[in-house]
């Protein structure tokens, strides 16, 4: 990326929000580690490990906006790309258990142990090599979405029908990952991790390091996505978006943008998946769960769907709001809060919070503009003001 | 004198006389046996129940059906035999007369495995010629299940005398079973053993047949052949249960998803609270029948065809408020109404759980609807029996409706081009609430079968959502013959699957052909075909 098209592709908002994320990854895990546990400003570490996760749904949000906003795509099971991410991770926090496991035995994880496996299947090989792992999280996501889209855009499933089978999707993979004899631990998935690259995953400084690391990789997502979409080939997901069959016939291969985004999307989902398992500490197959990938979409459009700061302001507002209502005596009514976010939202505010306000913010700026006109015009003898207001 | 003396003689020879005939009377061969009963030994007690069942004594059922149930007492002091019935109270087994109670020292006749198995063939034997059909039935059944060679002798008398057709085959097969197990049964009875048996072609007789041991070749032959033809009748009658479960499987999901499929079809609106209509539909019949329990108790089985109506009325009219109110603010964003149709199901599973509790309600089976019966090798119930012909119902009159109606004319014109349409005076906003509330309304219908096989819980739609997307999405848009076909192809690929790759792989193998046939066939099935499609 060049340094030319790092400050093309920033504006203000993108500044602002940029900066907000930079110095919560830098502040936060400094005023955790360093300031005395009784000071006002020190952050509690279950706050760190709170807001980490977050984070990591601020990323899932952003790669749903990366695709759902720019190029129309809305995947219901976008949470499964998140969890294979966090099963691909989780593996490798399985495999660093080694000897301190229930049965203690170095090579199968407990739940092997416990299915009277005598040895590691194929796919667990490789997972006790972090590079091999973190490699994985991409991979798996990637690939599938790649196989997944290849087949759907290439026959031109769009529109709710694409949203159904990637909802399939999601579902088969639940229903897979929840059988005991598929190798994933079950209903049970993976959860005792120990450490992570030789680090206690429970320890404050391990946690502290781990919310630093959402954070930049929440920073390079959003410049990922920002580079997309404000490249040419952005502008081409923008058409796809709103008029498919017409760029279709200008020539474009709109399968290959569509499926480039697509698995561009799964990556960052994975990766969001894989730095959100370690903070929370398990995975299981409920991360699967159909449900989960319409929330997901549901903080984009909550945020402002096609704005990215957006998306991820939405995942972090509405997860606030969840632990905020599902922790107090609020807590039977947060699914009919959430369910009145989805129907307020799309009825009410269809660009989002983001997406408002900058309609917002450009309506008055075109009107103080055209309020500068017109008085200079006036000035000037001329009357022109009446124009300038029919535009706006 | 002497007349006097020989009068005398004579009574004294005829009092004689009688005591000497009256004494064998008491103290006959059924009672010795049935004391036998209280020596505390095994093999006394065999021989006890061999007199016993032998005896023909109207009292032998009673006593074999207590020792059965260790409900028969023996008083080892003085030698007496007690049967306990279920309702507390007691009768001495030699004389059948009613006892106050039955002493302390007695305790009940102790059975070994040995004993078990003579017993039950005792019983067997027994009840082979009682006077009820379906008891007869089940003696003859047990006979051939235990097929001890003790029981050849009642089973024949009882053949002799029995003039019900099934009894008899019940009875032959019986005979068959014992002779094939006879070691003395010459090799013509052993064939025509072998024959009845593979007449009778089912698991049972195959089990027999596979584990007779060694016998002449002959037999050991037909009885090869017989095994290789209960196998392929076993075959294809597993294939026709497979199919009876994937046409039930089908119904319950035409079921589900026809709704959706209209409003789908006619709207383009993805109905993401469509498995709520279902719950509320289910949710209706157990209202409907706790009034019915509180109220009218005897209108009980009269309690579904009370909450169709109803189901259809509470679903169809909360699907036209959702239809005014949310829906048609978003024609034309059809992502943005699946997302306020899931939000919206968030609140009435919400606000169900809330009034309801989170738990399973229940909800009972009218008496037509429960039970079973069998045909040929396979057991249909009632219940999947009635909502497959309810579902076909529901879909005739839907088709008819459709195809008669004026308003099934306007929502074929509005679902083919809807501004064709408007351009011809179709209300077409009043026929798209009266269609949302139709879809809802036949959701609730839905709920109301549903609730007959399923838990009435706040979660029931979530269930079925996927799977009525599923259909709708394989038998195409806009065609009813196209969610039948992909319903009942469904539930039936469904079953087919399920043996060989078990229920959840076969499941997700069904998903992932849904997925890559919708590869092939973006629309689906039957899609509609032209430009308003594209639309």
């Amino acid at each position: 990326m060049t340094p030319h098209m790092l400050t093309r592709s920033l504006d203000r908002s993108a500044t602002i929000f940029l900066a907000i994320v930079a110095a919560c990854g830098i502040l936060i895990p400094l005023s955790n580690l360093l300031l005395p546990a009784n000071s006002f400003l020190q952050v509690p570490t279950y706050l760190v490990a709170l807001w980490g996760k977050y984070v990591c749904y601020a990323i899932l949000a952003l790669s749903i906006d990366l695709i759902w906003g720019y190029c129309g795509i809305l995947s219901l099971g976008h949470g499964a790309f998140f969890a294979l991410g966090g099963y691909a991770m989780g593996m490798y926090l399985m495999r660093q258990i080694g000897t301190r496991g229930v049965y203690g035995n170095p090579i199968l994880p407990d739940f092997m142990v416990f299915l009277n496996w005598q040895k590691l299947p194929w796919y667990w090989y490789g997972f006790d090599m972090f590079w091999f792992a973190a490699l994985m999280v991409l991979v798996v996501p990637g690939l599938l979405a790649f196989c997944f889209g290849w087949l759907a855009f290439r026959s031109r499933v769009t529109g709710v029908y694409l949203s159904i089978i990637t909802q399939a999707m999601t579902y088969a993979l639940l229903l897979a990952f929840f059988r005991n004899d598929f190798g994933f631990g079950g209903n049970n998935g993976l959860t005792d991790f120990k450490d992570i690259l030789g680090f206690n995953v429970q320890a404050e400084g391990t946690r502290a390091a781990l919310f630093a690391l959402s954070c930049l990789a929440l920073i390079v997502g959003f410049l990922i996505c920002r580079a997309i979409v404000s490249s040419k080939l952005g502008k081409v997901l923008i058409a796809v978006r709103d008029a498919e069959s017409r760029t279709r016939f200008l020539g474009y291969r709109v399968e290959s943008y569509k499926l480039f985004v697509f698995t561009v999307s799964a990556c960052m989902a994975g990766v969001a998946g894989a730095l959100y398992v370690p903070q929370v500490g398990i995975i299981n197959p409920s991360e699967f769960a159909p449900g989960n990938s319409i929330e997901a979409v549901i903080w984009v459009a909550v945020g402002g769907r096609g704005t990215l700061v957006g998306a991820a302001l939405g995942a972090v507002v509405v997860n606030y709001a969840k632990t905020f209502f599902t922790s107090g005596v609020l807590a039977p009514y947060w699914l009919f809060m959430l369910g009145a976010l989805f129907i307020l939202v799309t009825l009410l505010l269809p660009k989002g919070i983001v997406g408002t306000f900058n309609a917002w913010w450009d309506q008055s700026k075109e009107k103080r503009t055209a309020a500068a006109i017109a008085s200079a015009a006036a000035e000037d003898g001329v009357t022109e003001p009446k124009m300038a207001e029919e535009r706006s | 004198m002497p007349a006097h003396l020989s009068a005398r003689l004579c009574s004294l020879a005829l009092s004689l006389f009688l005591i000497a005939f009256a004494l064998p009377a008491f103290a006959g061969p059924f009672e010795d046996a049935v004391a036998k009963f209280a020596n505390d030994d095994f093999s006394d007690t065999e021989e006890a129940i061999g007199v016993v069942a032998g005896s023909g004594n109207k009292l032998a059922f009673p006593i074999i059906s207590a020792l059965q149930d260790s409900r028969l007492m023996a008083d080892p002091d003085s030698k007496k035999v007690y049967v306990t019935g279920a309702d507390g109270k007691s009768i001495d087994a030699a004389t059948g007369e009613a006892v106050a109670s039955v002493p302390d020292s007695a305790s009940a006749v102790r059975l070994n495995n040995r004993l078990r198995r003579s017993v039950d063939a005792a019983l067997g034997s027994l009840t082979l010629q009682s006077p009820d059909l379906s008891t007869r039935l089940q003696a003859a059944q047990s006979v051939f299940k235990s097929h001890e060679e003790t029981a050849l002798e009642a089973v024949d008398a009882a053949l002799a005398k029995e003039t019900n057709r099934s009894v008899k085959t019940a009875l032959g097969e019986a005979r068959a079973a014992i002779l094939l197990f006879k070691s003395d049964a010459t090799e013509v009875e052993k064939l025509e053993a072998v024959a009845t048996l593979k007449a009778r072609g089912d698991q049972e007789a195959l089990a027999l047949l596979t584990g007779m041991g060694d016998q002449p070749t002959s037999v050991t032959k037909a009885a090869a052949s017989a095994i290789g033809s209960i196998q392929n009748s076993l075959a294809i009658w597993s294939m026709v249960q497979n199919a009876w479960y994937g046409l039930s499987l089908g119904s319950v999901l035409l079921l589900a998803a026809i709704g959706l499929a209209i409003t789908f079809g006619v709207m383009g609106v993805i109905n993401m609270a469509h498995g709520e209509m279902v719950m509320l539909g289910a949710y209706t019949t157990f209202v409907v029948q706790e009034v019915i329990r509180t109220r009218y108790p005897g209108l009980f089985d009269y309690s579904l065809l009370i909450a169709v109506p109803l189901a259809f009325l509470v679903a169809g009219a909360i699907g036209v408020l959702i239809e005014r109110s949310i829906i048609r603010f978003l024609y034309g964003r059809p992502l943005e109404t699946l997302l306020a149709t899931w939000g919206l199901s968030l609140v009435l599973q919400q606000a169900v759980r809330t009034m309801f509790g989170p738990t399973n309600r229940e909800v009972g089976n009218p008496s037509w609807m429960s039970g079973a019966f069998e045909l040929g090798q396979i057991t249909i119930t009632y219940n999947r029996l009635w909502i497959l012909l309810f579902t076909l119902a529901v879909f005739a009159i839907l088709l008819a409706m459709l195809r008669y109606t004026a308003l099934g004319l306007e929502m074929r014109a509005v679902t083919q081009n809807r501004r064709m349409a408007a351009s011809m005076g179709i209300a077409t906003s009043r026929v798209d609430a009266l269609t949302f509330g139709l879809g809802s309304g036949i959701a609730g219908i839905a709920g109301v079968a549903l609730s007959q096989i399923d838990n009435v819980s706040p979660n029931l739609g979530q269930s079925y959502i996927i799977d009525s997307f599923m259909v709708v999405v394989f038998g195409g848009v806009g065609n009813l013959w196209g969610t039948l076909v992909g319903a009942f192809t469904l539930g039936i690929a469904n079953k087919f699957l399920e043996p060989v790759a078990g229920a959840v792989l076969g499941k997700i193998a069904i998903l992932v052909l849904i997925i890559l046939f919708i590869q092939k066939r973006p629309r689906g099935l039957f899609a509609l075909k032209g430009r308003a499609v594209e639309a």
